[in-house]
């Protein structure tokens, strides 16, 4: 019972050829057996799933035809659930109980979907390998001595595993594709606004989104439908009719125009990858999509721009942890600095700690214009390449990530190293795009992760494009076989 | 050597808004610690503020008020720094575009004068929580009711010269956002409070003198007395050889003297940067005129307009406007006696006095406007004296009545009857052949002698301009 994919489950739910409780059941049972090669959850919460899965069924019965109705899923620990743990990764809220449901938690309740738990994901979501993780590094499905990638590695891992149909993830500078692509799924960032950011604890606010991760794009599309809209509780959130993003599945690719920014073709990029993308540039193309190449010129810029703006937000984001009011707190301290220092240095793990000072030191008097402004300046340039491009195409194509999955370990000494691994998916954070990341082929028997980056609010038709080549192709219904 | 003063004020006024700055919560002052703070406001993970529109309104009044530029685009900003009663580890304030700049506000000096002080800015922020040292042993309580309580800071150029204009300039500021009615004005609970920056220089520099910034002036009271003990102090430092510090200190009212808090050297970096979780503050043309319509008449306006109106004197029109609520009352007490003079100087003497003496607030007096007015009314009508009125005020002050029961039931009513006024005049006169012997004499004088027993005859109940014509009279037949 693992061929089935998160679709498929709403509408065997919908037709009553299973009730929740037993689908409930089912990857519970999955993620006991099977969840400690992974350790892609933190917390399982079974006995509260299979209330919400009895609900959902009372719901079903009535003939109710909600988004999700009894479809289980996960949510990545960075969103705050009421009555559960909510660790964001960290030793820092290890004791931490939310006292309220982010918006998007309540949303998919609402839209029908039991929570089966919380997955693992890298320290505060600085990470692109789930190694930073307080509750240790999360493993590859795929192989067990690779990384998932980071920072929704939980939610990947679980996902690849099929131990859940979809879980949320959050992306920043790539934490939904770079996982998604490293373990053989469908994730989607989508324009930034989307998706409430209330009750998703805050990495970098002006580049955070959440957003679907599940096995095929109509899955992302179930649960984008249930995940975004307006929320007055976020000023960031966007105020547009609500949409369907499902409606673009039908989509004609013929007259459909890609561009392959030539950026991300160029050194550093892996051949096998390339290769796999060459493949799935056929497929497209010969379903009528016209293929173009396009420049984005200033894309080099991305990472370091990105390495100063998100430490920045996230060196005053995270100053409320501070062993005051809720979290860790050091054993006896002496006085309030004491208090302060040791509650932190022993909270955080390194990664944090490392972007913290990085940011504090980019915000800091005499440095700010220097590094903050101009990278602020830099997103403009980078967003106004895109602008330009997209008056010519309508999709962008690209590899997700220029390398297969790493070995653990293999990166975890040299950030600069693993900072590189999000080369290609930052520039979408820093302009707001959707983006998408979907399984295109294999290399070693490792997956490989094909990205699309659509203009604004163009998530339906990305969508659509993704949905009319997992129709040609079977690459997002491969389970790890250790899985299968 | 002769020394000149500068000084600048930056006033907190706490916007009188229900709820709160960023959140739903009410900000309602004196709840139990911690009742009135949401998630929002305990800076809990994942929470995001939403701007109160009636904060921007009513920054947008003040702007308006001060005749300042209110910024079409403003932007909130995080100051990032470390202490227990500020949940998020940063306030959310407004920095390098705050949504009112470049105002001003006229205060009237002592010689009658009027001086003009600039307003740099104001901005909006929030207030942070309340650290309570007693009550808990060794260890310190944080009650963050006040936490994201609005605040907007109005920041005064270095416009003032001494601790009596920085009064005079707080309390124009007082009664303007009271007018407003943007902030109760209530120094007690901390919704309008003062930091100072005092320098020195000899008189004629051009340059600054090194400044110190004081905290803590929470009474108009403080503000003086804390400045003036600053610029004795400065002076001291520097006739002594010595050299004032850039610093933060802290008034102690027990002791009357400033202490110093932290110097410039251990002031924080606040690293300042634009709150990515809010969007810039948007105020178009539209918004700020429909604002302009719903002011309320300002004091200055009101002011010349009691003079023009009312034929009053500046400095009667002056006190009479120096808050909203006497000014209405005023106008209320005019139109029920329609006598514009007679009503300034009760308002602003007995009943101010009484008001004084009974520590109540204008709202709680229990002689209204309307029952001021019928007192006077019976001035007017001659019923009784202005003497007379005084004791009635007392008793109806006392909740004996209104002045007509009052006046009914102590027989207070003024004789006018001529003829019983010329049998008291013939009697007085009788009673007193020596003192009319010397009159007639030519000692005019003791025509005010004849005036007394005539009233002390009556009671003080004749009236006063009857009894002169009268008593004019029979004398002179006499």
């Amino acid at each position: 019972m693992t061929q089935e994919t998160l679709s498929d489950w709403v509408r065997k739910l919908r037709a009553r050829e299973i009730s929740s409780r037993e689908l409930t059941r089912l990857y519970l049972d999955r993620i006991e057996r099977l969840d400690a090669d992974l350790n892609s959850f933190v917390t399982v919460t079974a006995e509260s799933a299979l209330e919400q899965a009895d609900a959902a069924d009372a719901r079903l019965a009535q003939g109710e035809e909600a988004p999700l109705l009894g479809v289980p899923v996960a949510q990545k620990d960075i969103f705050c659930t009421r009555g559960v743990r909510t660790a964001c990764g960290s030793r820092m809220l290890d004791p931490f109980v939310s006292p309220y449901d982010a918006t998007v938690v309540e949303r998919m309740h609402a839209a029908g979907a039991v929570m089966l738990g919380k997955t693992n994901m890298d320290e505060f979501a600085m990470g692109s390998s789930n190694e930073t993780s307080f509750y240790g590094p999360v493993r590859n499905p795929w192989d067990t001595t690779r990384v998932p990638g980071g920072s929704s590695g939980g939610s990947a891992a679980a996902v690849g595993a099929r131990l859940v149909p979809g879980a949320t993830g959050t992306d920043t500078g790539g934490s939904i594709r770079q996982p998604a692509a490293f373990c053989g799924i469908t994730g989607l960032k989508p324009t930034y606004g989307r998706v409430s950011r209330y009750g998703m604890i805050a990495f970098a606010s002006s580049l955070d989104q959440g957003g679907p991760m599940a096995a095929s794009a109509e899955d992302c599309g179930h649960m984008l439908n249930a995940m975004a809209g307006f929320d007055e509780r976020d000023s960031t959130s966007l105020e547009r009719p609500a949409e369907d993003f499902t409606a673009g599945l039908d989509a004609d690719l013929s007259g459909l125009r890609i561009g392959l920014p030539q950026e991300f073709f160029g050194e550093g990029l892996d051949d096998g990858i390339r290769a796999v993308l060459d493949e799935a540039i056929r497929v497209l193309r010969e379903r009528g999509a016209e293929i173009r190449e396009v420049s984005l010129p200033n894309s080099h810029l991305s990472v370091p721009a990105y390495y100063v703006v998100a430490p920045a937000e996230a060196s005053s984001n995270l100053s409320r942890f501070d062993g005051v009011r809720y979290g860790y707190r050091c054993e006896d301290p002496q006085d309030l600095l004491d208090l302060y220092t040791r509650s932190r240095g022993e909270g955080f793990g390194a990664e944090v700690k490392r972007r913290i000072m990085v940011g504090t030191h980019v915000l800091s008097a005499g440095y700010y214009d220097a590094y903050y402004l101009k990278a602020q300046k830099v997103r403009r340039v980078i967003a106004d390449d895109f602008r330009r491009v997209f008056a010519d195409v309508d999709l962008l194509l690209g590899p997700t990530t220029p390398e297969l999955p790493f070995e653990l370990g293999a990166k975890s000494a040299d950030p600069v190293k693993m900072y590189l691994s999000d080369i290609y998916t930052i520039a979408a954070n820093l302009a707001g795009l959707p983006a998408m990341s979907l399984p295109a082929g294999e290399v070693q028997g490792l997956p490989v992760g094909l990205q699309l980056i659509g203009n604004y609010f163009d998530e339906a038709r990305m969508i659509g494009v993704a949905h009319q080549f997992q129709q040609e192709t079977d690459w997002h219904a491969r389970v790890p076989s250790a899985f299968a | 050597m002769e020394w000149e003063t500068v000084i600048g004020l930056e006033i907190h006024a706490q916007l009188n808004t229900v709820s709160k700055i960023f959140s739903g919560a009410p900000t309602a002052y004196g709840a139990e610690p911690n009742r009135q703070a949401c998630p929002v406001d305990l800076g809990m993970p994942g929470v995001l503020p939403v701007l109160n529109r009636g904060v921007v309104e009513r920054a947008v009044m003040l702007g308006l008020a001060l005749d300042a530029e209110v910024a079409g685009r403003s932007v909130f900003a995080r100051k990032n720094y470390f202490y227990p009663d500020l949940p998020k580890g940063y306030q959310i304030s407004q920095f390098e575009l705050p949504i009112v700049a470049d105002g001003h506000l006229d205060i009237e000096l002592e010689d009658g004068t009027t001086k003009r002080i600039g307003v740099t800015r104001a901005h909006l922020e929030e207030d942070a929580g309340k650290s309570l040292h007693e009550g808990f042993e060794a260890m310190t309580g944080i009650d963050l009711n006040r936490a994201g309580t609005p605040l907007v800071e109005i920041v005064s150029e270095p416009d003032l010269r001494s601790a009596k204009e920085a009064v005079a300039y707080m309390k124009k500021l007082h009664s303007l956002v009271r007018y407003l009615d943007i902030c109760d004005g209530n120094m007690q609970e901390g919704s309008f409070r003062c930091d100072a920056n005092v320098s020195i220089r000899p008189k004629g520099q051009a340059e600054f003198g090194t400044r110190a910034e004081l905290k803590n002036l929470n009474s108009f009271r403080f503000v003086e007395r804390a400045i003036n003990f600053e610029i004795e102090r400065q002076i001291d430092v520097i006739e002594g050889g010595g050299r004032v510090v850039q610093e933060t200190r802290l008034y102690d009212p027990d002791r009357d003297e400033t202490r110093s808090m932290r110097t410039k050297e251990e002031a924080n970096d606040y690293r300042y940067f634009p709150d990515p979780d809010l969007l810039p503050v948007e105020v178009d043309q539209g918004f700020i005129e429909e604002i302009r319509g719903r002011l309320p008449e300002l004091p200055d306006a009101k002011r010349e307009r009691f003079v023009c109106e009312y034929e009053l004197p500046e400095y009667d029109a002056g006190v009479l406007t120096a808050t909203r609520e006497m000014g209405d009352f005023y106008e209320a007490v005019v139109r029920g006696c329609n006598a514009p003079k007679l009503a300034a100087n009760w308002v602003m003497g007995e009943f101010s006095a009484a008001l004084n003496r009974s520590e109540v607030e204008l709202a709680e007096a229990p002689v209204d406007a309307g029952a001021l007015a019928g007192l006077l009314a019976r001035i007017q009508d001659e019923t009784i004296s202005g003497k007379i009125a005084k004791e009635v005020f007392e008793a109806m002050w006392n909740g004996e009545g209104d002045a007509d029961s009052v006046i009914e039931a102590k027989g207070l009513k003024q004789i006018t009857d001529t003829g019983a006024i010329d049998a008291i005049i013939d009697e007085v006169i009788a009673n007193n052949p020596k003192q009319l012997e010397q009159y007639k004499g030519g000692k005019d004088k003791l025509f005010g002698f004849f005036v007394g027993q005539v009233m002390k005859a009556t009671q003080g109940k004749a009236n006063p301009a009857q009894v002169n014509e009268r008593l004019k009279e029979r004398l002179d037949q006499a």
